[in-house]
């Protein structure tokens, strides 16, 4: 790396860019716009279910496995970890960029071409990909060629989030400021780090798992299909010997992990947040810091939890149940230390902690109906119905992606100099949060009562299901409710964009202590970000230290 | 704009970047073939009908792989010490080297698939084959990516020696490790497919 300043075309600076703020918000946008999109199939998915005979089945199974897809690979993932941990990781380390600056723009690119990828699946005669988000062979093997695409997708992402991930640990371990030790980074540093390491470390099982299916799709392979399988009457002419539970071991082994890639980032959200807002330092920062590790290396130790219905055995099941049951510790522990910290705070009740206040008990939410799920009694009658709908999007929807709206509210400011309108984000806040509850709160009742998931029909044909039926026609409102919510938050977004900047924006408009608030201007400059390197003296929550002038105090200050 | 520790070690860590990165992607390399035999081997005892792939492969030609490769790692790291030792052409030699051991390997693996093939033995014919290949196949890849990069550093990315001779040796080094992983993938695949 040289120090010349050489002009930046239009190309470089815009498009194949290697500064990582812009990567962020690169990624951001893209990363919103296939949220968007993922939106857009669940609401036509909820149509579905009261007027039946919208969409046809075959489209409705490739709606459900796109919607699943694109929301946690292209949504969310992205939005938390490619424009979250690219934006603010080296800015609140203190350092003038990642550390590999290609290899960061690869990494976005790769993600863009495997989001195209996956699109791509939808023009193929047979649609896109139908066979769930978790693509189960034998089915999978033996499904539409959008399966394929929908395979090739998986590995640009994987390769994609690889370079990511690596790009993360090393900006975190090797370009820390001066000063700014291991229990002195913010929460949300901590989150990032060990939210890369699952990345890193749990994509590969997934990717073989890939390539073997693919090779069962293109080379004829049988290493998830069973000896003597019928198809549509007919005995299959592969060689067998292979085995579908194979497929879901290496699946799983990525994805339990994934679902805490999904909420560790928005717990350092959150974190940031509410230290913020309460004026007063995190209560049990270091605990956190320990549990989120414990998490981290506990996460892949649970991943058959979603297989007890398998029959994979006693043994097997009592061992997943019991790491499920210990995993949950750590995270209420984070949940604990949330709640804790507000205690004696004086609140300041702005949009972003409105979204962070309300995390916790819709995490909690979450969270505490996991619990029956791990265990093997509770969760055979369970599986498969819309309990588990209903848990996992308690804890990713009013969860993250409450967080991820937190985070746009709080960090707007530091990414433009122009805060966004608050009535507006009110607004957005309570009717998101009304519709919400409303849309995933009846999952839980028809989940419990035995409705199954994935059903085109939505569960009518069934006569268990009828006294639960008519929730369908609610959720179907509740869902376009939610999508009027988002309205105030575009508009927000497009005003506050169009508005003239002033003249010096303040650079620290919440009160921050970190980095990324007192050392560098907002918007930050360009290339480097810091004028000069920061010294770090202090811990990342100095608020309302007793006998100081201010009520809080800049990482960078003296003492 | 300068990134830290792109070159000279972080005090505290003790690492230059690339070290860490190389080390990191090694880690996850480690998951995917990790991955890889614990498939293989799950497959392998769940299947009472196991083809015994070891009576229709080569051993002789897989041993002088085996050789080929562990030869190629050795000349691998004199390359990076003929850098140290600031002798260009000797690293040009030893890295010459390495390249033709690495030609040699691919073009032994390609004769062993033709001959497989002609024999009408193909990835579908069997779960075993089945195995083979892909792991293999995803092994040779993984060849084909490190002679990517050699075929870079001896010739345009050789020009960096002239003005970072740091950085260059590091840029070794740091292909060196990847390179020493890919022959102990194959030390493992060697006896798991083709003794076992
Ligand atoms: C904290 C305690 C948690 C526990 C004990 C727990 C437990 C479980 C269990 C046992 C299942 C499998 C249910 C079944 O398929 O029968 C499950 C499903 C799921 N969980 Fe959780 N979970 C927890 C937190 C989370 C978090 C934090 C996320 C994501 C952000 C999450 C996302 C999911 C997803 C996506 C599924 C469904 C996957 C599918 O089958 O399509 N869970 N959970
Ligand atoms: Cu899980």
């Amino acid at each position: 790396m040289s120090d010349e300043h050489h002009q930046e075309s239009f190309w470089t600076k815009y498009i194949f860019s290697q500064d990582h703020k812009w990567i962020g918000i690169q990624y951001g946008v893209t990363a919103l716009f296939f949220m968007l999109l993922g939106f857009v199939l669940m609401i036509v998915m909820r149509y579905q279910h009261v007027h039946s005979g919208t969409i046809s089945p075959d489209t409705y199974n490739s709606f459900g496995a796109m919607h699943g897809t694109i929301m946690v690979f292209l949504g969310i993932v992205p939005v938390i970890v490619g424009a979250y941990g690219n934006y603010l990781v080296p800015l609140q380390v203190g350092a003038p960029d990642m550390a590999f600056p290609k290899l960061n723009m690869a990494s976005y690119w790769t993600y863009f071409l495997g989001g195209v990828t996956m699109l791509y699946g939808f023009t193929l005669p047979g649609g896109a990909a139908n066979s769930g988000w978790t693509s189960y062979p034998p089915l999978a093997d033996i499904a539409t060629t959008g399966q394929t695409v929908w395979l090739i997708g998986m590995i640009f992402l994987i390769t994609s989030s690889l370079l990511g991930s690596v790009n993360i640990i090393v900006t975190i371990v090797q370009l820390r400021a001066p000063g700014l030790t291991w229990m002195r980074l913010p929460f949300f540093v901590w989150a990032q780090l060990v939210t890369s390491f699952l990345l890193l470390l749990a994509f590969p099982p997934l990717e073989v798992a890939g390539i073997f299916q693919l090779m069962d799709r293109v080379a004829g392979t049988s290493f998830f299909l069973p000896t003597g399988l019928v198809v549509g009457g007919e005995m299959m002419s592969n060689s067998g010997g292979g085995s579908p539970l194979l497929w879901q071991h290496l699946f799983w082994f990525l994805a339990h992990p994934e679902v805490y890639v999904l909420i560790l980032p928005a717990m350092g959200i959150i974190a940031e947040v509410i230290s913020n807002n309460i004026r007063k330092p995190l209560w049990g920062y270091s605990l956190m810091v320990k549990s989120v590790i414990f998490l981290g290396f506990m996460s892949f130790l649970v991943w058959a939890h979603h297989m007890f219905l398998t029959g994979m055995g006693q043994g097997m099941s009592n061992f997943f149940a019991i790491t499920t049951m210990i995993i949950s510790v750590p995270s209420v522990i984070l949940l604990t230390c949330f709640i804790l910290s507000l205690y004696g705070g004086s609140i300041r009740y702005n949009t972003p902690m409105l979204f962070a206040l309300s995390f916790i008990p819709m995490f909690g939410i979450g969270g505490l109906t996991g619990l029956p799920l791990g265990l093997p009694l509770s969760d055979i009658p369970l599986h498969d119905t819309y309990y588990v709908i209903g848990h996992f999007h308690y804890v990713v929807a009013p969860g993250t992606i409450f967080a991820i709206f937190s985070g746009i509210y709080f960090w707007f400011p530091k990414i433009t100099g122009k805060p966004l309108n608050e009535i507006l984000g009110k607004v957005h806040f309570i009717f998101s949060f009304i519709f919400m509850n409303l849309f995933f709160m009846p999952m839980f009742f028809q989940g419990l009562a035995g409705m199954s998931r994935r059903l085109a029909d939505g569960g009518q044909s069934y006569a268990h299901t009828q006294n639960v039926i008519q929730y369908n026609d609610f959720m179907m409102y509740a869902s376009w409710g939610l999508a009027i919510a988002q309205l105030p938050f575009i508009v927000n977004i497009v005003m506050t964009l169009l508005k003239k900047t002033e003249k010096n924006p303040d650079p620290n408009p919440w009160g921050c202590t970190t980095l990324e608030w007192v050392a560098a201007p907002s918007p930050p400059i360009g290339h480097g970000n810091f004028e000069k390197v920061p010294n770090v003296y202090r811990g990342a929550y100095d608020y309302s230290v007793p006998d100081s002038e201010t009520d809080y105090l800049p990482q960078n200050e003296k003492d | 704009m300068q990134i830290p520790y792109n070159e000279e070690l972080r005090p505290d860590t003790g690492l230059y970047n690339a070290k860490l990165g190389i080390w990191l992607f090694l880690a996850s390399e480690v998951m995917l073939f990790g991955a890889l035999f614990s498939a293989y081997i799950m497959l392998r005892t769940s299947n009472p009908y196991w083809f015994d792939i070891k009576t229709v492969l080569n051993i002789p030609l897989a041993t002088l792989n085996t050789v080929l490769l562990i030869t190629s790692s050795v000349t691998m790291v004199m390359s990076w010490v003929a850098l140290k030792l600031k002798d260009l052409n000797k690293f040009k030699l030893y890295l010459g080297i390495t390249l033709l051991c690495s030609f040699g390997f691919l073009i032994v693996k390609y004769f062993e698939y033709a001959s497989k093939f002609e024999h009408g033995l193909f990835p579908s014919s069997s779960t075993s084959l089945a195995c083979y290949f892909t792991m293999t196949g995803l092994h040779v890849l993984h060849v084909l990516g490190g002679v990517a990069v050699f075929l870079y550093l001896i010739g345009p990315g050789i020009k960096m020696w002239d003005s970072e001779p740091e950085r260059f040796t590091n840029r070794i080094e740091v292909i060196g490790l990847y390179w020493h992983f890919v022959d102990l993938v194959w030390i493992f695949l060697f006896p798991a497919l083709y003794l076992l």
